[in-house]
């Protein structure tokens, strides 16, 4: 199933999907979206990237064998408890800092994002490590 | 046996094992240091929290009672690590022998030091896996490995026995704490669940220190390396089941069923397995049965009540460790130099190997109870408590002599068997080995007679400390080297002579005890092989009927399990009334399930592979279209999501398989039963849901959350900061199993590449 017009059309999908991917995964606090989401969004296009191009392409895009890069998800997910359990709070509490100007007007920035994308990484390396060993077989 | 011939190694010079006998060593030193406080009645104790919600904690006391059997772990210990250092040399798996051999040391010691009932069950299972894994070490062969297993299921089952025991022993006493009984003073000997107790705890130490029924597993230990049967299975691990009934027996002992029980399963054990030894030629085998004989003949000994009969129990124990631990080193010594240990090929030893002989001489000696010797003291103490046991006295002292009268003609069989005579001509000319091999039982030996000179000092300063430690009365018993003309000196010479008498009936005695071996109807390890075999078969039989391969017959089932269950309970409670929905004001969503309902008969009745994943991918989208019509933008989302990859995985395998055309056709009423299945857990959903809408919505957790998402989590996303935030550890538990099913899901996918 190597068709030209899939090629070609994967080739102009696969940025804007991943893009929509990120996308969601950095709105997702507030509005819909989030780190699985996120996830299944960049899974759907590797997927295509994979039908399209086959396996072996993927892999040399993605360069990490997948199980690594869940593994790493499920590590940075881990870590991102440390900075409350090291302050006396109970692992995994939300420890929030304020970027800019204080008193509201600045961003904030904590460790359920870096959480988030932890999900991210461990739900998308799930997914890839399926769909190439499916795609191989 | 795995090899009755040649355990010999290609007999380096490896010097690594040596620095493994500096753990055994430093603790020994640690031990002497200890002891002139702990002879003189103090207690040391540490302790660390470990789990104290659990009432566990890492507390150690050395008490009389653990000192004496810590002595001989650490000093057995050292003693078997030095040999072990010459005897394991150029083995291509030495490391991984004395990583095993530390660890269950250490795992030794902690039984016989903890405070904790929990921590020394802990312990004990740890000795159980050493075991095992040391009776395995020759892992090749299917014989080591099938013992190996035999001593891990009958051990590890007393385990669990003894910790129902702990268990109820708590919920009787209150206190998982060795030492608060003895301060406490009352015992468990009245309370309803005594008996229970008894047994389970029983079970265990009988198990642990091959008892009768559960003697069998000893002697095919044997395929153990031979310093491990040394240190295993002569002087330490099978001593746990009598520590625990010394421990235990201010506790539970007294009573007519404690007597009752250990009089009689420890007479037996002595005598069956005394007579027993007199059958194999294997070394090994041999020794393996008089363990147990000395086994049995201590736990007879703790059915009594009184000090003499305690002392006797203690007195064995120190006698049959010394004696035992040298001639299982001198076992190792012929097998290693002459390359077998069958005792029909071996004769003549002692011109060439002076040195292990006088060892086995003095260590056979102090077994057969040879005035001057330990093993004389031991004897005396022996008589006087038999005499002395509160139930059964003529049988205990029976039991006693019979016994001790066929282990002298055994020590005298082990002695003049491989060291006196002519040398067989097969047999190579054999030397003594390297000195790490024979310090050990020359010491071991020469131990068994300055303790037999001066048993006074033993019996201060090792044995009185360990039996106090146990019976509080305090009675003075002490060891002399003469009692006088008495009752237990004229037992011992009974002994002796009848000894001899038995040594001169070896050749038929043994051919008796072979035969009648054979010919007995039921024995306790045939029953275990049997019942071994039927729980096999049983289980390879269910898992022939419910792990067939076939993927239609583990959906049937999961799905049937869960109507069943959902609908058991509704069917009792005979909730059937349900408020009708008001159909105009869900117009859309009706819509959708027309929808749904459409492709779901597309995918009934497709007749291209690629026709019903179309049907599929219609119910999905419908589905998530039902979440956004009704106000979930975030679930509807995550569903479209997963509906489109679960298609592309779906159609990625569905479209590899054969075509659907070719594919044989279900029978009708196959057909008929997975659509009644499938319409049953469709109603059974319908009803739970339902059902739930007939109780008002408990709000209150969605206003918290509503309330706090913004102020306290800084998120807008109700859902996302549910996910992220407020319940981080469950969603952090779920991706775990995400990436946990992937990997396996890979490794299924791959292990089918493979051809079969």
């Amino acid at each position: 199933m190597r068709s030209v017009i899939l090629k070609t059309a994967t080739r102009l999908m696969v940025g804007l999907i991943m893009m929509f991917a990120v996308y969601l995964l950095f709105r997702g606090h507030h509005e819909p979206g989030g780190g699985f989401a996120a996830a299944l969004v960049a899974g759907t296009g590797f997927a295509l990237f994979a039908i399209a191009e086959g396996p072996g392409k993927v892999r040399e895009a993605v360069r990490l064998r997948p199980i690594l890069v869940a593994v790493s998800g499920l590590g940075l997910a881990a870590l991102s408890g440390l900075p409350a359990a090291l302050m006396g709070k109970p692992f995994l509490a939300g420890v929030w800092w304020t970027v800019g100007r204080p008193a509201g007007a600045g961003m904030t920035i904590g460790t359920p994002l870096i959480f988030d994308i932890g999900v991210f990484l461990a739900v998308l390396g799930a997914i890839l490590s399926i769909i190439l060993a499916l795609e191989e077989n | 046996m795995t090899s009755v011939d040649g355990e010999k190694h290609s007999g380096g010079r490896g010097r690594g094992g040596l620095y493994s006998v500096a753990l055994p060593l430093a603790v020994l030193i640690a031990l002497f240091y200890c002891w002139p406080a702990v002879a003189a009645g103090r207690v040391i104790s540490v302790s660390w929290p470990w789990m104290p919600s659990l009432d566990l904690h890492l507390s150690f006391r050395l008490d009389g009672l653990s000192l004496l059997f810590a002595l001989i772990v650490c000093g057995a210990g050292v003693l078997v690590t030095l040999y072990s250092s010459s005897y394991m040399a150029g083995h291509r798996h030495a490391g991984r022998y004395f990583v095993l051999l530390h660890g269950f040391m250490l795992s030794m010691l902690g039984i016989v030091t903890a405070d904790n009932l929990l921590l020394l069950f802990v312990c004990w299972e740890g000795t159980t896996v050493f075991s095992y894994l040391l009776i395995g070490f020759d892992h090749e062969s299917g014989k080591a490995r099938d013992n190996a297993r035999q001593a891990l299921l009958v051990t590890g089952a007393g385990g669990l026995a003894l910790l129902i025991g702990i268990l109820l022993l708590k919920m009787a006493g209150g206190t998982y704490t060795i030492s608060q009984w003895v301060s406490a003073g009352g015992g468990m000997q009245d309370h309803p669940l005594y008996l229970f107790i008894l047994i389970m705890v029983l079970l265990g130490a009988f198990t642990k220190s091959a008892q009768f029924p559960f003697h069998f597993w000893l002697p095919n230990a044997m395929s153990a390396p031979t310093p491990i049967s040394a240190f295993l299975h002569a002087a330490t691990m099978v001593k746990a089941g009598i520590y625990l009934l010394m421990r235990f027996h201010p506790l539970l002992g007294g009573t007519p069923a404690w007597m009752c029980i250990l009089v009689i399963v420890g007479g037996v054990t002595a005598v069956w397995s005394a007579v027993q030894a007199f059958g194999p030629v294997d070394l090994k085998r041999v020794l393996a049965f008089t363990t147990t004989m000395a086994l049995g003949m201590m736990t007879m000994f703790l059915g009594g009540q009184s000090a003499t009969v305690l002392t006797a129990a203690a007195t064995f124990l120190l006698v049959h460790a010394l004696y035992k631990a040298a001639l299982f080193l001198a076992a190792g010594i012929i097998d290693h130099e002459t390359g077998t240990r069958r005792l029909d090929r071996l004769g003549g030893l002692a011109r060439g190997m002076p040195l292990t002989a006088l060892a086995v001489a003095a260590a056979a000696m102090s077994m057969a109870g040879f005035p001057l010797f330990f093993g004389f003291i031991g004897k005396e103490i022996m008589y006087k408590g038999a005499l002395a046991e509160d139930m059964f006295p003529q049988f205990a002292t029976v039991a006693a002599v019979l016994a001790n009268a066929l282990m002298t003609a055994v020590a005298a069989v082990l002695l003049l068997g491989p060291f006196a005579g002519k040398r067989p001509p097969a047999l190579p000319e054999a030397r003594d080995p390297d000195w790490r091999m024979w310090v050990g039982p020359l010491i071991l030996g020469g131990l068994g007679i300055l303790f037999g000179i001066i048993p006074e000092w033993v019996s201060a300063n090792l044995i009185q400390p360990a039996v106090w430690a146990f019976h509080p009365a305090h009675e003075e018993v002490l060891l002399t080297l003469f009692h006088g003309f008495n009752i237990p000196l004229l037992l011992s010479v009974i002994t002796l002579s009848l000894g001899a008498v038995f040594y001169g009936l070896r050749r038929p005695v043994g051919a008796l005890v072979t035969a009648a071996a054979q010919r007995l109807p039921l024995t306790a390890g045939g029953t275990y092989d049997h019942g071994l075999y039927l729980f096999l078969k049983g289980a390879k039989a269910i898992t022939n009927r419910l792990q067939n391969g076939a993927l239609h017959t583990y959906l049937a089932v999961i799905v049937l399990v869960m109507v069943a269950a959902v609908a058991w309970p509704w069917a009792t409670r005979a909730v059937y009334a349900f408020p009708a929905p008001r159909i105009a004001d869900h117009m859309a969503a009706l819509g959708l399930v027309a929808v749904i309902a459409v492709s779901t008969l597309v995918v009934l009745l497709a007749r291209k592979r690629l026709m019903a994943i179309g049907g599929l991918a219609g119910v999905g989208a419908g589905v998530a279209l039902i979440f956004l019509v009704f106000g979930a933008p975030d679930i509807a989302l995550t569903q479209l999501l997963i509906e489109t990859l679960t298609i592309i995985i779906v159609s990625l395998v569905l479209l590899r398989l054969p075509p659907l055309e070719a594919a044989k056709k279900r029978r009708t009423c196959r057909r008929l039963l997975d659509g009644a299945l499938a319409l049953g857990a469709g109603g059974v959903m319908t009803a739970l849901l339902l059902g739930v809408l007939q109780y008002p919505l408990d709000r209150a957790l969605t206003t918290f959350f509503e309330a706090n998402s913004y102020l306290a989590a800084h998120g807008r996303n109700v859902v996302n900061v549910i996910l992220v935030d407020f319940r981080s550890l469950d969603t952090f538990g779920e991706i775990t199993v995400v990436v946990l099913a992937a990997w396996a899901g890979v490794a299924l996918i791959r292990k089918t590449k493979e051809p079969s």
